[in-house]
């Protein structure tokens, strides 16, 4: 276990660090003088553009400007936005809060009403599980942003139950204001969630061990709990993981469909504006976010099913 | 004495149901193939079949509902929807048939060099695709358009780079395994070129789980580049595209008059679920083969 952990954490870095070295040399890879995309083709002034060349030490050798990055970037000192006319860890700080409350709410509909309704579909069979089924099936489909229009139509336009744009103050408005966008982020990935317990369960069901308890008469509640639930929620914590981790990227939409002031819109704007500093800079944290929590589901994952770090200790 | 006998039934009950359950599973997967035809001709003729051109705009028009002529009226700018629903089905399936055409034959390619050469180029190409993996599909072709420039190619060409690991580790699975076969060794000990036991072999052999991977990739392919063109940075406007439609109708919907975000999200959503259940399909009945 010790040692699964410790060379999932070795990875974890090197991961962390090609993906670093990924974002800044997209910025070498564009087309044309990096002072004028940093700039966005505007003409600056002499004062700025010798500020640029020492902040970006722009004429160094790239790898020893990769490395002053970076280590920049670790204390949080990640370039200036020019758009925004601020510091990007400023910029990422104000902006962060939004975002992970966002993809929280969402993660936790999601454990929720996806595990819920796929455990319920998988015990039962007949109408109810046939309706989960064909619901999760189209739900599955349907991208985020259409499902957003879908829930701004009908509940903040035609019904009024919610707010349409804006995060909103104080914690019972900030959860009223993220109630929409958080079921727009969680619907299809909820939904795979769903289908993906609902067979897990199902096929625990049909193991022999549990054939095996429900025909020595012990109560089919403890059955479910001991024997069911504990062998599909393996497969089930991996999707869960996986499907929360791909939350982290889709929330750029999501924001952008309900202009929330968060990460993801921060990114997109910037990329149309094409403010580099910015779009590496979050970029960054998002990929770190990203490649830390499938570390930590591999890490559960070991934890629940502990063949996964033996079977890679034998390889 | 009965017990025989209910044994027998039960088995020609079971024996019934599963085929029956089969056959259903055919409906759908047909229904989902003239779906699916059914939008690739509207792709490919989708401009010819407009009955007004797509980007002729009337402001006096602006927000009509369905008039005679115009079965489902007319956008903010006064422009005929269903004409640009037509004309915005080609850029929304073009897009993501091209990511997954580059995917795929990147992806089986390196699954296949991967499993036959093993060793050093195996865990080479598998680092390398773990890398990939860092990146998930969307922030890739965003950090693509914001260094390239908005538009189709930057965001194909990312996202097709982002998918590229999901079909190699799906194959290289699958190619291990009938690497393993013996017609492969038999070859081998015939003589016979690498590349043309891979080719004449190893790839049709294969052919059915690739051409199932293909199908689920392209659902995935529709979202997240009508995604992009959603925010902003792939099919830019005027042009008609599915995705882009869903984000200038928004402040149609904000207003009262969803018409226009609303059948784009239908049209994707109906594409999208037709190639989701075929490919489901497709590949249940390759596991179900090579089991």
């Amino acid at each position: 276990m010790i040692a699964f952990t410790a060379r999932r954490g070795a990875m974890l870095l090197v991961a962390l660090l090609v993906s670093s070295f990924v974002i800044f040399a997209s910025l070498d890879l564009a087309p044309g003088d990096p002072l004028s995309t940093l700039s966005g083709g505007r003409t600056l002034p002499p004062e700025t553009v010798a500020q640029l060349q020492a902040d970006y030490n722009l004429d160094d050798p790239f790898l020893s400007r990769y490395v002053s990055w970076l280590g920049g970037a670790v204390q949080g000192d990640l370039g200036t936005s020019i758009r925004f006319r601020q510091p990007v860890g400023t910029l990422i700080g104000d902006r962060i809060g939004v975002t992970l409350g966002l993809v929280a709410y969402a993660s936790l509909l999601i454990v929720l009403f996806g595990v819920g309704l796929g455990v319920l579909a998988g015990l039962r069979k007949g109408w109810l599980d046939t309706s989960i089924l064909v619901t999760s099936t189209v739900f599955a489909a349907v991208p985020s942003f259409v499902m957003a229009i879908v829930l701004l139509s009908i509940f903040a336009v035609n019904l009024g139950w919610f707010p349409a744009l804006g995060a909103g103050d104080g914690l019972i408005d900030g959860i009223k204001h993220l109630t929409l966008p958080a079921i727009a982020l969680a619907a299809s990935a909820g939904a795979i969630v769903v289908r993906v317990t609902r067979v897990s369960v199902r096929s625990e069901m049909g193991r022999e061990h549990v054939q095996t308890a429900v025909s020595r008469g012990i109560p089919s509640s403890l059955v479910v709990r001991r024997h069911v639930l504990r062998n599909a929620a393996i497969p089930v914590t991996t999707v869960v993981g996986v499907t929360i981790t791909s939350l982290i990227a889709l929330s750029a939409v999501i924001e952008r469909a309900f202009g929330l002031n968060g990460l993801g819109q921060a990114l997109v704007e910037a990329a149309l504006s094409k403010d580099l500093a910015v779009v590496q800079g979050i970029a960054l944290v998002m990929v770190a976010a990203f490649v830390l929590s499938n570390a930590i589901v591999d890490l559960l994952y070991s934890v629940l099913d502990p063949r996964v770090a033996l079977g890679s200790r034998a390889s | 004495m009965s017990t025989p006998a209910t044994v027998v039934v039960r088995g020609a009950r079971v024996r019934g149901r599963l085929t029956r359950r089969a056959g259903a599973g055919n409906r759908v997967a047909i229904a989902c193939g003239v779906v699916l035809g059914l939008a690739a001709l509207v792709a490919i003729f989708g401009p010819l079949l407009a009955p007004h051109d797509p980007n002729e705009s009337n402001l006096a028009n602006a927000y009509v509902g369905p008039v005679a002529g115009h079965p489902l009226g007319f956008d903010a700018q006064g422009r005929d929807l269903l004409s640009r629903l037509l004309e915005g089905a080609r850029s929304a399936m073009l897009g993501p048939a091209l990511v997954v055409l580059i995917s795929v034959a990147c992806g089986a390619t390196l699954a296949i060099v991967a499993a036959w050469r093993g060793g050093w180029v195996d865990s080479a190409i598998s680092t390398v695709l773990d890398i990939v993996f860092a990146f998930p599909a969307i922030l890739l072709a965003i950090l693509a358009a914001a260094v390239f420039g908005a538009g189709l190619t930057a965001p194909t060409i990312a996202l097709a780079i982002a998918y590229t690991p999901y079909v190699a580790r799906v194959l290289r699975g699958a190619a291990l395994r009938e690497r393993a076969r013996e017609y492969v060794a038999a070859s081998e000990v015939q003589g016979l070129p690498a590349w043309r036991i891979c080719a004449r072999h190893l790839v049709p052999n294969l052919a059915p789980l690739i051409v199932a991977q293909a199908t689920l990739l392209f659902g995935y392919a529709m979202v997240d580049f009508a995604a992009v063109s959603y925010v902003g940075l792939g099919v830019q406007p005027p042009q008609a595209d599915w995705g882009v439609m869903v984000a200038t109708g928004q402040s149609g919907v904000l207003q009262g008059y969803p018409m226009e975000s609303l059948a784009a999200g239908l049209c994707l959503v109906v594409v999208v679920v037709a190639v989701n259940l075929l490919g489901e399909r497709l590949a249940q009945r390759d596991s179900e083969v090579s089991r």
